[in-house]
């Protein structure tokens, strides 16, 4: 079941489109925010709230990258493997970064602080190799410096 | 040299709180046009002024938002500006920071864009991993609206506009701007069939102009001061100055903002400080991961809308991917192509299928398993994907790189099917 402050706060947003179903991302979202990913159940409760099936939902669910239909960690690591940072070695950072998790692409590590998801372009390019944990960026990535980064998020 | 549109930008700070961003000339351009300005007017300012939209097409701004229907052939009902701050080109690094450093001059922009169309509903349609330009864009956004600058009858003026910013749910085909209004309506981010432009039935089917953030970035300096100016800032007939990047292995990656119409060299050599010692230029894509490659004899071209057509490719969004001498040229392309592969939206069936086969073929070349027809098969499939061919630009743009390749590394790819193997990795 949704909690009030996810309603609430899918239904402030509702205010700004003109039909209710232009919602079904945005609450997604929502959801996400306060629950890591979302679930079976969660689909179905996002459908009741938009008053549609959830097989709809579950369609506009799956064609976005930033909705998460399998659980993930407590931090979410995003590492570009577009262009620019594959030119600048990010397969090698990538590996010792994997090694060091021992958590491939798509896998979260066994004590459930990270995922580790590959990603498009992350709009840094400059910085090359990048990855974002969470919220925050991080560049010009080396082995020694993944190190330093893994130690800052429990 | 005048920076207009990076002015304001301080990197690694805080950027511009509204009353620092009004000291600098802030909200003065768009005072101006509530005040004594009619929609019209604005309009013809940004047609004169030559602007074209930065995000990769160069299509004219003051014309697109002229088939916007007015007056008496406008529709009832709510209308639509849409920025799109979607940026997810490969390579591409120049929308993010103009939102991050400065995103008072995007939302005064887009205040300014839409009471060109007299839109009554603004949208930032932003990319959903760039959670720092979310934080700037809502507190900006949460200012203006305090000063009188959005919301009911803004500065006074008969105008009201609303603002929101959207964050994507993330897919690369939501920059497509009918794919966008789609996601924006809530649906699966997959393209629309044109005609109807979105100018006269876009976002839950009303008249919706979507612009570049680049581009809206611009329209206040243009208001403030004039069109005239606006064309002095360029070296070549179409006006202003251009967010450049480069990336790769050159001394100083990073972004400038130049007179439109820098060459590529200068951008390459100067600004981006050459090649890092050992390593040789041996291509470069101009603008983004969906354009034909340049090479060494292109280097003097100018970097605008005109003059890299002329030699076999496009401005795209003006951040350049620099291929060095170490640097496979077979892997560069099924880099580029795994991507789009696995971005395609699935909607056609000449993308959906094809663009994951011609990334299995320059895979199977790239490990050493490729054969001697492979190559016409690519070749052939660079026409069978070429534009008009399927629904939307992202497959003709999947293969601009590869075509390229084809033309300029041809001697590459023969190698890894001769030698049945990457000829890089052995080394
Ligand atoms: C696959 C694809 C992705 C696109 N992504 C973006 C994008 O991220 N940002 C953007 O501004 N335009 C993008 N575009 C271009 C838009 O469709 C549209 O032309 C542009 O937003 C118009 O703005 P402008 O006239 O200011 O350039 C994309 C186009 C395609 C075909
Ligand atoms: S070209 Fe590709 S991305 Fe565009 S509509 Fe067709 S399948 Fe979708
Ligand atoms: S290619 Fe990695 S951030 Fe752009």
């Amino acid at each position: 079941m949704l909690s009030d402050k996810e309603r609430e706060e899918i239904e402030a947003e509702m205010a700004r489109y003109p039909h209710k179903r232009a919602m079904v991302p945005e609450a997604l979202r929502i959801v996400q925010t306060h629950r890591g990913w979302i679930s079976d159940e969660s689909v179905r409760d996002v459908a009741e709230l938009m008053g549609m099936s959830a097989e709809e939902i579950d369609t506009i669910a799956s064609s976005y990258n930033m909705i998460f239909r399998r659980p993930v960690g407590r931090h979410v690591i995003l590492f570009c493997d577009n262009v620019s940072c594959w030119i600048m070695r990010s397969d090698a950072v990538r590996d010792h970064l994997v090694k060091r998790l021992a958590a491939g692409p798509g896998e979260t590590t066994k004590d459930g602080r990270y995922t580790v998801l590959p990603s498009a372009c992350l709009g840094d390019c400059h910085h090359a190799p990048v990855m974002m944990v969470d919220d925050e960026m991080h560049g010009n990535l080396t082995p020694e410096k993944i190190d330093r980064i893994l130690e800052r998020y429990t | 040299m005048e920076t207009p549109l990076t002015g304001n930008i301080r990197p690694d700070r805080e950027p511009p709180s509204l009353k620092e961003y009004e000291k600098s000339g802030g909200y003065r351009a768009l005072a101006r046009v509530v005040s004594g300005l009619a929609p019209a007017e604005v309009t013809a300012i940004v047609k004169d002024s030559t602007l074209m939209g930065r995000g990769g097409a160069g299509f004219p701004t003051g014309l697109k938002w002229s088939f916007v229907p007015m007056g008496v052939d406008a529709p009832p009902g709510p209308r639509y500006l849409v920025a799109n701050a979607d940026e997810m080109e490969p390579g591409t690094f120049k929308d993010r920071v103009l939102m991050e450093g400065d995103p008072h001059q995007l939302v005064e922009g887009m205040i300014i864009s839409a009471y060109a169309i007299q839109a009554t509903t603004a949208f930032i349609f932003l990319r959903a991993d760039y959670d720092l330009a979310e934080k700037r864009l809502k507190r900006a956004v949460a200012e203006a609206y305090e000063a009188g600058y959005l919301g009911k009858n803004i500065m006074r003026s008969a105008y009201s506009l609303e603002m929101y910013v959207h964050v994507s749910a993330g897919r690369y085909i939501c920059g497509e701007e009918t794919a966008l209004l789609n996601s924006l309506e809530g649906k699966r981010a997959i393209p629309r069939a044109r005609p109807p432009f979105p100018q006269v039935s876009g976002l839950f089917g009303k008249p919706t102009v979507v612009d570049n953030v680049e581009t809206l970035c611009n329209v206040p300096h243009i208001l403030a001061n004039g069109a005239e100016w606006y064309k002095s800032l360029s070296l070549t007939a179409i006006g202003g100055t251009k967010m450049y990047g480069v990336s790769g292995r050159v001394n100083r990656p990073g972004w400038w903002e130049l007179p439109m119409g820098t060459t590529v060299r200068e951008i390459v050599e100067v600004h981006a400080g050459g090649m890092r010692p050992g390593y040789a230029l041996r291509g470069l894509l101009p603008g983004g991961a969906s354009t034909d490659f340049l090479v060494e004899q292109h280097l003097d071209t100018p970097m605008d809308f005109t003059s890299i057509p002329k030699v076999g490719s496009r401005m795209g969004t003006g951040t350049m991917i620099i291929l060095d001498g170490k640097t496979c040229p077979v892997a560069f392309v099924l880099n580029l192509l795994k991507f789009f592969a696995h971005e395609s939206c699935g909607w056609c069936t000449p993308c959906r299928e094809g663009l994951p086969w011609v990334a299995r073929i320059v895979k199977a070349i790239e490990e050493g398993q490729g054969e001697a027809r492979d190559l016409s098969v690519l070749e052939e499939h660079c026409v069978a994907l070429a534009p008009g061919r399927t629904f939307c630009a992202l497959a003709p743009g999947a293969v601009e790189p590869l075509q390229s390749a084809l033309k300029y590394f041809r001697e590459d790819f023969e190698r890894h099917i001769k030698e049945r193997g990457c000829p890089w990795r052995a080394a």
